[in-house]
């Protein structure tokens, strides 16, 4: 396949649905090749303060089939408010595996801050499979400070597990005035990662609090990667590609929460080389979890 | 092109240039990639401060100025003011849109839009055919000192119903500020600058109707896709995409571009 029919498979997948912008009706898309796309951000659940398209799972994994993603790593909204994390997380595997197709990876959630919390952990590895963890600390109450964030980091780098860690969840202004949540601090979290050998860790909605300089800071600490889902500037994926180092720019539309099309046309939005557009849709979340490419 | 798309609130972008030509040049490239045929553009400075001096309103505008010079027929200008300043607003207005290119009225965060203040600057927009877009925003970590909320747009619309009022990202928390502006038939509302939340654009088709929204990007701040994706994401009539990506400004502002001479 030449650089131009790699261009226009990987457009074409990534724009079906985003109509009338010139861009022809995606081809549908293998898993591992150019049409492939990994969506590492989407929710599964109800969003707790309001009703959203998309939030039954059946409606979300045939949008996300029809946007032409290809695997999407989900994880769940009960997981910021339920203190029954083993019950939002078996809902969360349950409804993965009910879908059928193998389109969406469990990511579950663990509040190191409940008793016994280790117990969920092990369900997550041993009962559901789940290849990674969505971590949501200001949810959740704790920092990146708290000892016990290390411990839980270092548990799942030795299971192999891909860590998400969601900064925040929704803009900090305009949030319920009872539930006001302030975002998860980011100071530490370079010198945490820097203590745990063989962490894979992706930022999920991170780019708001986590920029420039800090940002790099952390990403270079280890294999730390981003995602895109709250990236927002003018050619914003293009110039993060630019400053960071290659691989580490991840694709995600934080569907439902965020309309899917977002994330697709940053995509256009940017003018990105082949290799770099390939990286960002699937190539570097293969990378991370090679056994669901 | 299956949409005509007009763009209703962009900024400079200093990242892409020195000089405001340049950074026109480069924002145009980025509009093609995304199918964008015309931008309002405004603002050309913040120089630190909200509440801009006369002197500093005239350099923000010239570098608009410079901007739109070469687009005539792509890139409009809307005049940035500052109510504080009243007659130097009106002066500016004359500068800029009766003597000059510019087609509307941007304000920002000077002074609440409430204000009695305001209403020359809103009469003069009337007579000038020109849209006022009044930044909005109801923050729940609490708003700038002097910054207007939708609420406060709706008690200016109703003093003067005869002026075309955008309310800015409506309002940011727009369950909120929808509501505001919603029994207010002249108040359009600009669904740019927030999150790409899913429901938003729903929402305003329900509540005051495809044709009072608009689609902006705010880029400077946001980018043309994040908030494009409201509108071509959204669940409502593919008649309803239509009006707000671009056929709703291009009737807002019909009158007034035809008196300058702008090819629609």
């Amino acid at each position: 396949m030449d650089r131009r029919e790699f261009l226009k498979a990987s457009l074409a997948a990534t724009a079906a649905g985003v109509a009338g912008l010139g861009i022809p009706v995606a081809a549908p898309a293998s898993e591992t090749g150019p049409g492939a796309l990994v969506d590492v951000n989407v929710n599964l659940g109800r969003w707790p303060l309001r009703r959203l398209r998309f939030d039954d799972t059946a409606g979300l994994a045939a949008m996300l089939r029809s946007q032409g993603v290809t695997r999407a790593w989900a994880g769940s909204f009960e997981c910021l408010l339920h203190k029954d994390m083993a019950a939002a997380n078996a809902r969360l595997a349950a409804d993965c595996r009910r879908e059928g197709t193998g389109l969406l990876l469990p990511f579950g959630s663990v509040n190191p801050m409940l008793p016994e919390w280790e117990e969920d952990f092990r369900r997550c590895v041993e009962e559901h499979r789940m290849p990674g963890l969505r971590l949501h600390p200001n949810y959740h109450g704790y920092t990146l400070h708290d000892p016990v964030f290390t411990r839980l980091l270092g548990m799942a780098a030795k299971k192999g597990l891909v860590v998400e860690l969601a900064l925040i969840m929704e803009d900090e202004r305009m949030m319920h005035p009872l539930l006001r949540v302030p975002p998860t601090d980011p100071a530490p979290l370079a010198g945490v990662v820097k203590r745990i050998p063989g962490l894979k860790l992706v930022i999920v909605n991170g780019l708001r609090t986590l920029r420039d300089k800090a940002l790099a800071e952390v990403v270079s600490a280890g294999d730390v990667s981003v995602e895109i889902g709250m990236l927002d500037a003018l050619n914003g994926v293009g110039d993060l590609v630019a400053a960071l180092p290659e691989g580490r720019v991840l694709f995600g539309s934080y569907a439902p929460l965020f309309y899917f099309e977002s994330a697709a046309l940053k995509l256009q939005e940017s003018p990105l080389a082949d290799a770099q557009l390939r990286a960002v849709r699937y190539e570097s979340a293969k990378r991370l979890l090679p056994a669901f490419a | 092109m299956k949409y005509e798309i007009w763009d209703d609130h962009t900024h400079l972008v200093e990242k892409l240039g020195a000089t405001p030509e340049e950074q026109i040049g480069k924002i145009l490239k980025f509009a093609d990639r995304v199918g964008i045929s015309r931008l309002v553009l405004f603002m050309g400075t913040f120089e630190g401060t909200y509440n801009l001096s006369p002197e500093q309103l005239r350099r923000a505008n010239d570098l608009i100025l410079r901007a739109i010079k070469p687009y005539p027929d792509r890139v409009f200008g809307y005049v940035y003011l500052n109510p504080k300043h009243t007659q130097a607003s009106l002066d500016e207005m004359n500068r800029c849109i009766r003597d000059g290119p510019m087609v509307g009225v941007k304000l920002l965060v000077a002074e609440y839009c409430n204000k009695p203040t305001l209403d020359p600057i809103i009469q003069r927009a009337a007579e000038l055919k020109a849209p006022v877009l009044q930044h909005t925003w109801i923050k729940i970590t609490g708003n700038l000192p002097d910054e207007s909320t939708p609420m406060q747009l709706a008690e200016l619309a109703a003093r003067h119903p005869q002026a075309a009022l955008i309310c800015a990202h409506s309002g940011g928390d727009w369950e909120m500020g929808l509501r505001a502006i919603r029994p207010h038939p002249n108040v359009y509302a600009d669904l740019c600058g927030g999150d790409p939340t899913s429901g938003y654009t729903e929402m305003a088709v329900r509540e005051i109707g495809a044709e009072r929204c608009l689609y902006g990007s705010d880029i400077g701040a946001r980018s043309f896709s994040s908030q494009l994706s409201k509108v071509l994401g959204a669940d409502i009539p593919e008649s309803a995409k239509r009006l707000i990506l671009g056929e709703n400004l291009k009737r807002l502002l019909k009158p007034i571009l035809e008196t300058k001479g702008v090819k629609l």
